[in-house]
């Protein structure tokens, strides 16, 4: 992601040069929609009278060449989005539509057929390999079965392509390596490897780059933006990082609790967060250049989630932990409000938590906030 | 003694595992000092050595990891005179760790007990170290508990039933049972989510900051670092390459490797930088390079990179003589002249007569 490569999608020409370039807004930049989900839900039935529900109301669509970034804590839902989205659950709500068809899992062919168009990657690069095969194994595999009849050479000469665009050269030392014998990001790309042998359209990245060091993040990264661009990936990019997620992605999507909180282009929610559970998690990431001070005075307003307790019933799931909440919001759930053309948040108390955000909701991408 | 010997002296360590053609230099001489109510950062890369360098320490290593020289000069205000920790007795040893050293493991779902309840293995390390009945045991469990902030009731809980942040907490309870000097925190937050790790960074540091003990924190993530340490050491391939305050490491960075390292993460606030990774992977240590093991992946690497000794050495253009890097291109020429001389080892901080003239 250096200068020479911007990887942001560049404005469609036909719009007014009134865009910043730095501000990406995800109405211009988008291509074709690939993958929407309409009100998904999951409910998990942990006993007769007990139902978790691990994701409520979640709608999004991922565009072609486009990059949604699906952020928050553990817990919050994201991976059973990824799972539903993936079709390895069934929602219990909602719908979801790949192409504009809704899809309908029946049958192990319609599911690999689906496979072929949409395929996650996994956090733990340690446990998604098998150790009892060779990386050559993992990449041919998806191709013998995604890419219909293909003659040995020509599945010998894909897996060594792919092992080139995932940059793991020379090919062939690669491929006949075991999983042991790899860095964690050398895993990863195995991992990129395999996902795109299928020549997938959709992309659904489930914390890429979490277990990986920092230093080899970025590059991780880079490689799959490039990536997005060759393939034109409509790619969803689920992380607890909200700074990668500045960098990285088009559209931000917030979730809190198996909701979607807040949503809106990655500059504007980073630079300017409207909702007090981003603003929490804005503030919590990392600050090099406010040295310390604000760990020191111990800046988290919101309380912490293990001893603040669940939310009383119908409430906002946010208001224990929640610094403006008042009586509405401890009786009454606040649905995803739009607050502009581009960005929403499901808050009742906006007006206190984020004026300047209701007042200019866009462009807060200057850098001075 | 004066006041600002340090509490922790690590000099010229050095640790392989294996032994003869076959050995992995791990730590390749390293020096570095803790000083009391100190937070040193220890940053490197996966393999670089720098939990090897922290186990070595505290002689927590196995075999076939070996201690193959250099001295642990531990002091602390317990203690009458320093003792080298390389050289205790086992029974020695057994007083002095936890007691005096204690640590925060990093993975705290493998480092509890799962079938032990929390106050069980609270006590378990109360009653091990200190001598105290079960009963002051039990009231101390409750208290540290109270002090990193959990209620009591949870005593009463296994492993399981926490949440990652909880046990972490649980296991820094622990580590501070003892009223250690000097706690070693390996990659503490590394799985927790950034809102529940920024709470326990805080509290790490008001629990310091009441209780006195001096930190060496364990993390491949520099941007923490610069929040929350006092020093920071650059660890590359079993030797430091870097060290300095946390202001200067971010602001005056001297090695190539720490300039890389702080360009590779992405920042929340501010404008937009251009961000670049590290591209290349860590040498082999098994066929380690000769020279300086970043000459590999370092883009201002000159030929003459490849047969200069590895050696800390003052930053010319720091004022802090303290501030010392590997990198002898940034350096003045120093060849010669009493300059030699005054070289400091390693991390080592100013005493109070050197400071003075």
């Amino acid at each position: 992601m250096t200068g020479e490569h911007d990887h942001r999608p560049q404005p469609a020409p036909e719009q007014p040069p009134a865009v910043t370039p730095a501000i990406t807004h995800p109405a211009v930049v988008r291509g074709d929609c690939v993958m929407d989900a309409v009100s998904l839900g999951k409910d998990y039935r942990l006993a007769r009278h007990q139902v978790l529900h691990a994701v409520r109301d979640v709608s999004l669509s991922l565009h072609r060449g486009a990059v949604v970034a699906l952020v928050g804590e553990s817990g919050s839902g994201k991976s059973t989005v990824a799972r539903l989205l993936a079709g390895q659950e069934r929602p219990s709500a909602g719908t979801v539509r790949l192409n504009g068809q809704p899809v309908a899992l029946s049958g192990h062919r319609a599911f690999r057929r689906y496979k072929s168009e949409v395929q996650l990657v996994f956090q733990d690069p340690f446990a998604s390999l098998n150790p009892a095969h060779t990386v050559r194994y993992h990449v041919e595999r998806p191709l013998r079965l995604h890419r219909g009849p293909l003659s040995a050479a020509e599945v010998r000469q894909q897996a060594a392509a792919l092992m080139e665009q995932v940059r793991l050269t020379p090919a062939e030392d690669f491929l006949a390596k075991y999983p042991h014998e790899l860095s964690g990001g050398q895993r990863q790309r195995v991992s990129f490897a395999r996902a795109l042998a299928a020549q997938p359209s959709v992309l659904l990245a489930d914390e890429p780059v979490s277990m990986l060091d920092v230093s080899i993040r970025l590059e991780m990264l880079a490689l799959l933006d490039d990536l997005r661009k060759r393939f034109r990936l409509a790619l969803l990019y689920i992380t607890h990082d909200i700074a990668s997620a500045r960098y990285f992605a088009d559209e931000v999507l917030v979730m809190y609790a198996g909701e979607i909180v807040e949503r809106g282009p990655a500059e504007d929610v980073t630079q300017r967060p409207a909702h007090p559970y981003t603003q929490l998690l804005v503030s919590s990431a990392p600050d090099p250049d406010n040295l310390g001070t604000a760990l020191r005075n111990g800046a988290n307003r919101a309380g912490r989630p293990g001893l603040a307790g669940p939310p009383p019933d119908g409430a906002c799931p946010f208001s224990p932990r929640c610094p403006y909440a008042d009586d509405r919001c401890r009786r009454e759930a606040p649905a995803l409000q739009p607050i502009s053309a581009a960005r929403a948040a499901a808050c009742w108390r906006l007006d206190v938590a984020a004026p300047d955000v209701l007042a200019r909701p866009e462009g807060g991408g200057d850098g001075t906030t | 003694m004066s006041a600002t010997d340090p509490v922790l002296a690590i000099r010229d360590l050095s640790v392989s595992y294996g032994s003869g053609s076959q050995a992995v230099r791990a730590v390749d001489r390293v020096s570095l000092d803790l000083h009391a109510g100190e937070v040193v950062g220890l940053v490197g890369e996966s393999g670089s050595g720098k939990s090897t360098l922290a186990y070595g320490a505290c002689r927590l290593l196995r075999p076939p990891a070996l201690i193959t020289g250099g001295s642990v000069r531990y002091q602390g205000r317990r203690m009458a005179t320093p003792a080298d920790i390389l050289q205790l007795s086992p029974d020695q040893l057994m007083s002095l760790r936890w007691r005096e050293i204690a640590i925060v493991f990093q993975s705290a779902m493998n480092a509890l007990n799962p079938v032990l309840r929390v106050r069980d293995q609270l006590t378990d390390v109360i009653r091990a170290h200190l001598r105290v009945s079960a009963g002051e045991a039990a009231g101390k469990a409750g208290s540290l508990l109270d002090l990193v902030g959990i209620p009591r009731s949870r005593l009463r809980a296994y492993p399981h039933e926490l949440s990652g942040g909880m046990r972490q907490r649980v296991m820094i309870a622990m580590a501070l049972a003892t009223d250690p000097e000097v706690v070693i925190m390996d990659e503490p937050t590394t799985a927790l989510d950034v809102v529940v790790q920024r709470e326990i960074l805080g509290q790490i540091l008001e629990l310091k900051e009441r209780l006195g003990f001096a930190i060496l924190f364990i993390t491949h993530d520099l941007s923490l670092l610069l929040e929350l340490a006092d020093r920071i050491a650059v660890m590359y391939a079993g030797q430091l390459l870097e060290v300095g305050t946390a202001g200067e490491i971010q602001h005056e960075p001297a090695h190539p490797y720490t300039k890389r390292l702080l360009r590779s993460f992405p920042s929340l606030r501010g404008a937009r930088r251009d961000l670049a990774g590290i591209p290349g992977s860590p040498p082999d240590l098994r066929r380690p390079p000769p020279g300086c093991p970043f000459l590999p992946r370092c883009t201002e690497g000159t030929e003459a990179c490849a047969s200069i000794e590895v050696r800390l050495e003052p930053v010319a253009s720091s004022p802090d003589p303290w501030h010392v890097t590997a990198c002898p291109f940034v350096l003045p020429d120093r060849t010669d002249g009493p300059g030699q001389a005054r070289r400091p080892a390693g991390g080592r901080r100013p005493s109070a007569e050197e400071l003075s003239p």
